[in-house]
């Protein structure tokens, strides 16, 4: 079978809430959301630990993980998630995220490796088009 | 020309597995489920690697506790030192493609346990409970080292029934107060039961669906395989150690039991059944749909009328058996 012909790749998103707010609607709607872009969604629900977070990301070979943070904790943890995706040698899964965090921490994250931040108000349909720019690309090459 | 070819690829990658590498095994099950080439290559040389593990399928009614019956049996297998893989399907949607895979919810304790492997899969429009790859994935896990391998449906009907084919043991999940009659788990679902569990049991009417249960068995003839009801309340772990030994009991009587080694007993008959006719089709699937793409001007003369659906499809079978290989 060529190349040409092959169907594309299925992608793959884990949505995950860390930390210990229980506000979880928001990560909800972006599951669904992205669920009816046609993606498959990890949910694996409240209060996870970035070790949790890595291992599954890990273990479904996802593309990208999305956090939703609303504790004000978003500092800590993104870099936390980062790092126990590195330790376990998934640093090339992409790390996006939203919830409540101030303009002048999205900067330092981006920085810090954060792939991209929605922050409220912003579209569910912003969150497909930055993955159909940045991660179906990387299928068609693979 | 220096890339390595798709049996170096295949070489190494079922070389990782083996040793139990968790990348390369999760990648090796996303290339299955994205049918990429050479993930069947590493197939071939993982098969005889697999067979070791106890290949265990939890199915039921949406909402009785298959994921938590599943956790809970994760639970007790790490504390007999077992290591676990879970295969764990959920449905997509028939119209965006999409899925949300949830049951890793309930089984979150694990999340960091080297000794326990959980993936999600969405069963992409195959019909039976099960994704087209999900036999592939779990032998992934049997090659990998696991001792028991859990295969989760999603939440069955009436006819999904695949897991038969694809398990060592089918366990049948329900709870009580689904109606007199046990709507849900008449017919087919009745029949794959190695072992039936009624859980959420400390819920009233209990007492009831065990007894309509142990009814609807006693109408079976009289040579059916006997089956054992386990009541369980999964959130605390109640019953689930009853539920294991039901289920080795169970093993130790099927194809582990000293007489059946090396024999094809109809359960290894219809597993392999299965396996061999899912591949075939899945070849020819893929065929089909090359065929019907590249012969796009068929289906245009069918759809102006100006031929007839039956003989663009001898045309259309014509080209795909003339191909040497279907691959």
């Amino acid at each position: 079978m060529t190349e040409q012909t092959l169907r594309p790749r299925k992608i793959r998103i884990l949505v995950a809430k860390p930390g210990l707010d229980g506000h979880d609607r928001g990560a909800k709607v972006v599951a669904r959301a992205l669920s009816d872009a046609g993606y498959e969604v990890v949910y694996t629900g409240l209060h996870q630990t970035p070790d949790m977070i890595a291992a599954a990301a890990l273990q479904e070979s996802v593309d990208a993980v999305g956090l939703s943070i609303m504790s004000g904790a978003h500092m800590t943890l993104f870099p936390a998630v980062i790092e126990a995706l590195k330790g376990r040698g998934a640093g090339d899964v992409l790390v996006f995220g939203g919830g409540i965090i101030p303009d002048e921490d999205v900067e330092l994250l981006q920085k810090l490796g954060v792939s991209a931040i929605f922050k409220p108000g912003a579209s569910t349909q912003e969150i497909v088009d930055w993955i159909e720019r940045n991660i179906r690309p990387k299928h068609e090459v693979a | 020309m220096a890339a390595p070819s798709l049996d170096e690829r295949a070489a190494a990658t079922a070389k990782l597995v083996l040793a139990g590498d968790v990348r390369a095994s999760a990648r090796l099950m996303r290339d299955l489920d994205d049918n990429r080439p050479g993930a069947v290559e590493a197939m071939r040389l993982l098969y005889p690697h697999t067979g070791r593990a106890y290949v265990l399928g939890i199915t039921g009614n949406p909402g009785a506790g298959k994921s938590t019956v599943v956790d809970a049996l994760i639970d007790l297998y790490r504390k007999q030192g077992k290591r676990v893989g879970v295969v764990a399907v959920d449905p997509s949607s028939p119209f965006s493609g999409g899925a949300i895979l949830g049951d890793r919810i309930r089984m979150q304790r694990h999340a960091t346990d080297d000794g326990v492997f959980i993936r999600s899969l969405a069963t992409r429009g195959h019909l039976g409970g099960l994704s087209r790859s999900t036999s592939d994935v779990a032998a992934v896990l049997d090659a990998m080292g696991f001792d028991v391998v859990i295969i989760e449906t999603v939440g069955v009907g009436q006819d999904e029934v695949d897991v038969v084919s694809q398990a060592e043991t089918a366990v049948v999940v329900t709870v009580p107060g689904l109606g007199d009659e046990i709507q849900a788990i008449k017919a087919g679902i009745l029949e794959i039961a190695d072992v039936l569990v009624v859980n959420k049991s400390d819920r009233e009417g209990a007492d009831r669906t065990v007894r309509d249960l142990t009814h609807m068995l006693e109408l079976r003839p009289h040579e059916a395989e006997p089956v054992e009801i386990v009541r369980s309340v999964a959130t605390n772990g109640k019953g689930i150690d009853e539920l294991a030994a039901a289920c080795e009991r169970h093993r130790l009587r099927g194809d582990r039991a000293p007489e059946a080694e090396g024999t094809v007993t109809p359960r290894r008959r219809r597993r392999a059944f299965a396996q061999v006719r899912e591949h075939v089709f899945d070849t020819l699937r893929r065929a089909i749909d090359e065929a019907l793409e590249s012969r796009g001007d068929l289906v245009d003369r069918v759809a102006l009328r100006g031929l007839d659906p039956y003989s663009a499809a001898d045309e259309l079978i014509q080209a795909i058996t003339s191909v040497p290989s279907l691959r």
